[in-house]
C-alpha cells in the first residue's frame, strides 16, 4: 500500500449519550484508505454504537465524522455513501438472492442492463451465480453471509461496515470464510471498519485495531503492536493471554529498568521514564517463558522458581501453571515440536523458569 | 385410564376440537344444505322433508337456487337476489378497504410503540368490545342524525346551515361498519407487524430507500399475511351483515344478510333462505380455497 491516504475516515471527539450514560466517550480515530480497521471490544464497550453512527442509525450527540473530507454525520443513511454488512445479515426474505443484491442499485435508478451487468458481477464475486434465483432461507449460513457482503459492495461504497461479520457461522466454517471475506474485499479495495468482540477474528482480519473499553479508544495499532507492545493493563489482559506481575519501579534508565515483585526483582528492556517506586506491572506472554527441570545456563535475570500445579495438553502447545512459593500462579506454554515429550515435567516437579528481559513489557496504570 | 390416555391422548386432543366442528359446524350446514334442497312447508313446518314416506313422494327441489338467478318475467341474472349480493360485496369490500386504510397505521404505530405504552394502547382497541354492540351502534344514530353531535357541531362553527343528512346513508353504515370492525383489521396486522424485523428496515435505509420507500418495499410485502388476514376477518363478517345496515343504512340499501332475514321471518319461505345463504357460503370458500392451494404450492416450491 503505496498510496495509503492518511485521514479517510476521521472521527473528532466522537460523541453518544443515551439519556446519561456515555456510549461512545470521545473518539479520536484516523481510518486510511483501502484499509481494514477492526474496532474491538466487549459487549457494550461501545463498538457497535461506534459503527451505527458511521452508517447513519444512530446520531451522535457531539463530534464530527468526515468521509473524504465530507462531514457525513448529518446524513441520513440513505443519503450516505456507506454500506453495512449486518450482523444477522438482513437479507430480505421475500426477495431472491438476485433481489437482495439488486436493491441498492436500483433505489439509485440506475439503467436496467446496468443492473443486470453489476448484480450478475457482484453474484460471480461471491460465487453464487447458480442461486441467483433461491430465497434467502433456502441457502446455508456461510452462502447467506456471501449474499450480504455482495449486497453491502453492490453499490460500491466508499465504506463498508461490518458487524461481527463472522459471528452467526460455526467455528470450522469462521476460519475458511474469514480469508475469504478479506480476499473479497482486497479485490474490490474498499476501505472497511469492522466491529468484533473476537480477538482472533480482528488480528486476522485488519490491518489495524482500536482496542475499545467503555466507550473510549484504549489503542490503535497493528495486530502485533497491540500484541506485542500493549499500552495498558486492560489491552495487554484484554488480546491474548498474559502474565501480570505487579511491583514498584526500583530502576529507571533509558534502556532498561526493573521492578521490584513479589517473586523478586524483574529485569526489562526498556525504559519507561517514570518516577522510582512507582506502582508498575510487569506483562509477560505465556509463550515468551521457558520453563525446565534443570537450571539453565547462561541465565542471569527473570529466572524463577516455582512448583507444576497444573498441566493442559492442547495438541500443538502445553500449558503448565506454576506456582512460586509467595503463591503467585504463572501460566507458561510450550510448543509440541517434537510427538515425544521431551520436558518430562509432570504434576508437583519443582521447575525452572525464566523469560529474556526483551520479552516482558512494563506498563504504568 | 392412564394407559388409555398415553395410548389415545393425542387423539383424544386432536379429536375433541374436531368434533365440536363436526357437530356444531358441519352437521348445520349439512342441514341447511338440506334444507335448500326441498319444497317449502306449511304452517306448521316451515320445510317438507326430502322424502315424504306416507306419500312416497320425493321432494327433491332446485328451484330454489334457480329462483336466485332468474326472476319472473325478468333476464336472466336481473333478480333482486343478485343485486343484494352485488351490494354486499361492494360494501363489504369498502368496509375491508376503509379498515385497512385506518388500522394498518394504527397497527403499525401500535407495533412500534415503546413496551409500556403498548399494552395501554392494545387495551384501546378491545375496550369497545366490553359495552354492548347495539349500544355502540347506537351511539352512531346519535352522533350522526340530523339533529345529532355532529350536525350541531358543524351549524355550530357555521360550516352550514341546514343539518346534513348522514344517517340512513351509505356513508353512516360503512362509518357503522368500519367502527365495528376496526379491531379484526388491527389485532391481525399488529400481531404481523410487532415480529418485523426493524433490522431489515434498517438494511433499506443502508441500501438508500427512504423511508417512504422502505415501508412499501419491506414493510408491506413482509405483512402480507396479517393485510390477508385482516382483510378476511373484516370482509366475510360484513359480507353477511345484519343489524348494522338495518340500523343505520338507507332503505334502499339491500344486502344480503337483510333478504335471508326476510325471507326466513317474513316470506316463512326457509328452503329459499337456505340457498342464499349457500350460495354465499359458496362465493366465498370456493375463491378463498383457491388463493391457498395457490398460495401453498408457491409456498412447497420455495
Amino acid at each position: 500500500m503505496a498510496d495509503v491516504k492518511e485521514g479517510y475516515l476521521v472521527t473528532e471527539d466522537l460523541v453518544k449519550r443515551f439519556d446519561e450514560a456515555i456510549a461512545v466517550d470521545e473518539v479520536n480515530l484516523s481510518i486510511r484508505q483501502g484499509e481494514i480497521f477492526a474496532l474491538l471490544g466487549s459487549s457494550g464497550c461501545g463498538k457497535s454504537t461506534l459503527l451505527r453512527m458511521f452508517a447513519g442509525f444512530e446520531k451522535p450527540s457531539s463530534g464530527r465524522i468526515l468521509l473524504g473530507g465530507q462531514d457525513v454525520a448529518s446524513l441520513a443513511p440513505y443519503e450516505r455513501p456507506i454500506n453495512m454488512m449486518f450482523q444477522s445479515y438482513a437479507l430480505f426474505p421475500h426477495l431472491d438472492i438476485w433481489e437482495n443484491v439488486a436493491f441498492g442499485l436500483k433505489r439509485e435508478g440506475l439503467p436496467k442492463a446496468e443492473i443486470q451487468q453489476r448484480v450478475g458481477a457482484m453474484l460471480d464475486l461471491v460465487q453464487l451465480t447458480p442461486y441467483a434465483r433461491r430465497k434467502p432461507h433456502q441457502l446455508s449460513g456461510g452462502q447467506q453471509q456471501r449474499v450480504a457482503l455482495a449486497r453491502s459492495l453492490a453499490k460500491r461504497p466508499k465504506l463498508l461496515l461490518l458487524d461481527e461479520p463472522l459471528g452467526a457461522l460455526d467455528k470450522k466454517l469462521r476460519e475458511q470464510t474469514q480469508f475469504e471475506l478479506v480476499n473479497i474485499i482486497e479485490q474490490v479495495g474498499v476501505t472497511c471498519v469492522m466491529v468484533t468482540h473476537d480477538q482472533e477474528e480482528a488480528m486476522t482480519m485488519a490491518n489495524r485495531i482500536a482496542v475499545m473499553s467503555k466507550g473510549r479508544v484504549l489503542q490503535v495499532g497493528t495486530p502485533q503492536e497491540i500484541y506485542e507492545f500493549p499500552s495498558s493493563r486492560f489491552v495487554a489482559d484484554f488480546i491474548g493471554n498474559v502474565n501480570l506481575f505487579d511491583g514498584r519501579l526500583s530502576i529507571d534508565e533509558a534502556d532498561h529498568c526493573a521492578i521490584t515483585t513479589a517473586l523478586g526483582e524483574m529485569r526489562v528492556g526498556h525504559g519507561i521514564s517514570g518516577t522510582l517506586g512507582m506502582p508498575v506491572t510487569l506483562a509477560v506472554r505465556p509463550e515468551k517463558i521457558s520453563i525446565a527441570k534443570q537450571r539453565p545456563a547462561g541465565v542471569d535475570c527473570n529466572l524463577f522458581l516455582g512448583k507444576v500445579k497444573e498441566i493442559a495438553y492442547f495438541g500443538s502447545y502445553n500449558t503448565f501453571i506454576v506456582v512460586t512459593p509467595d503463591g503467585t500462579k504463572v501460566k507458561i506454554t510450550e510448543p509440541n515440536g517434537s510427538r515425544h515429550d521431551l520436558l518430562h515435567i509432570s504434576w508437583e516437579d519443582e521447575v525452572f523458569f525464566w523469560w529474556d528481559d526483551t520479552d516482558g513489557v512494563a506498563l504504568r496504570d | 385410564m392412564e394407559r388409555f390416555l398415553r395410548q389415545f391422548g393425542r387423539e383424544l386432543v386432536i379429536g375433541v376440537p374436531y368434533a365440536w366442528l363436526a357437530v356444531f359446524f358441519f352437521l348445520p350446514f349439512l342441514i341447511l344444505a338440506y334444507i335448500s334442497f326441498v319444497d317449502m312447508g306449511n304452517d306448521i313446518h316451515p320445510f317438507k322433508p326430502l322424502w315424504d314416506s306416507a306419500s312416497g313422494v320425493v321432494n327433491l327441489k332446485y328451484e330454489n337456487y334457480l329462483s336466485i338467478f332468474r326472476a319472473e318475467g325478468r333476464a336472466l341474472f336481473d333478480t333482486l337476489y343478485l343485486e343484494a349480493y352485488g351490494r354486499s360485496l361492494k360494501y363489504a369490500f369498502a368496509t375491508a378497504t376503509l379498515c385497512l386504510a385506518l388500522g394498518y397505521p394504527f397497527a403499525y404505530f401500535l407495533a412500534r410503540s415503546s413496551a409500556h405504552v403498548r399494552p395501554a394502547l392494545l387495551m384501546m382497541v378491545m375496550l369497545p368490545f366490553w359495552t354492548s354492540f347495539l349500544l355502540r351502534v347506537y351511539a352512531w344514530k346519535g352522533i350522526l342524525a340530523d339533529q345529532g353531535l355532529l350536525n350541531q357541531l358543524l351549524m355550530t362553527l357555521g360550516l352550514t346551515s341546514e343539518p346534513i343528512q348522514m344517517l340512513y346513508t351509505d356513508v353512516s353504515m360503512l362509518v357503522g361498519m368500519t367502527y365495528v370492525y376496526l379491531p379484526f383489521m388491527v389485532l391481525p396486522l399488529y400481531a404481523n407487524l410487532v415480529k418485523l424485523d426493524y433490522r431489515l428496515l434498517e438494511a433499506a435505509y443502508d441500501l438508500g430507500a427512504t423511508p417512504w420507500k422502505a415501508f412499501w418495499l419491506v414493510t408491506v410485502p413482509l405483512s402480507r399475511a396479517g393485510i390477508i388476514a385482516g382483510f378476511m376477518l373484516v370482509f366475510i363478517p360484513a359480507l353477511g351483515e345484519f343489524v348494522i345496515p338495518s340500523l343505520l343504512g338507507g332503505p334502499e340499501n339491500l344486502m344480503i344478510g337483510r333478504v335471508v332475514w326476510d325471507e326466513m321471518f317474513t316470506a316463512n319461505n326457509w328452503p329459499r333462505a337456505a340457498a342464499l345463504a349457500v350460495v354465499m357460503i359458496g362465493a366465498i370458500v370456493v375463491p378463498l380455497a383457491l388463493y391457498y392451494r395457490h398460495h401453498g404450492q408457491a409456498e412447497a416450491q420455495h
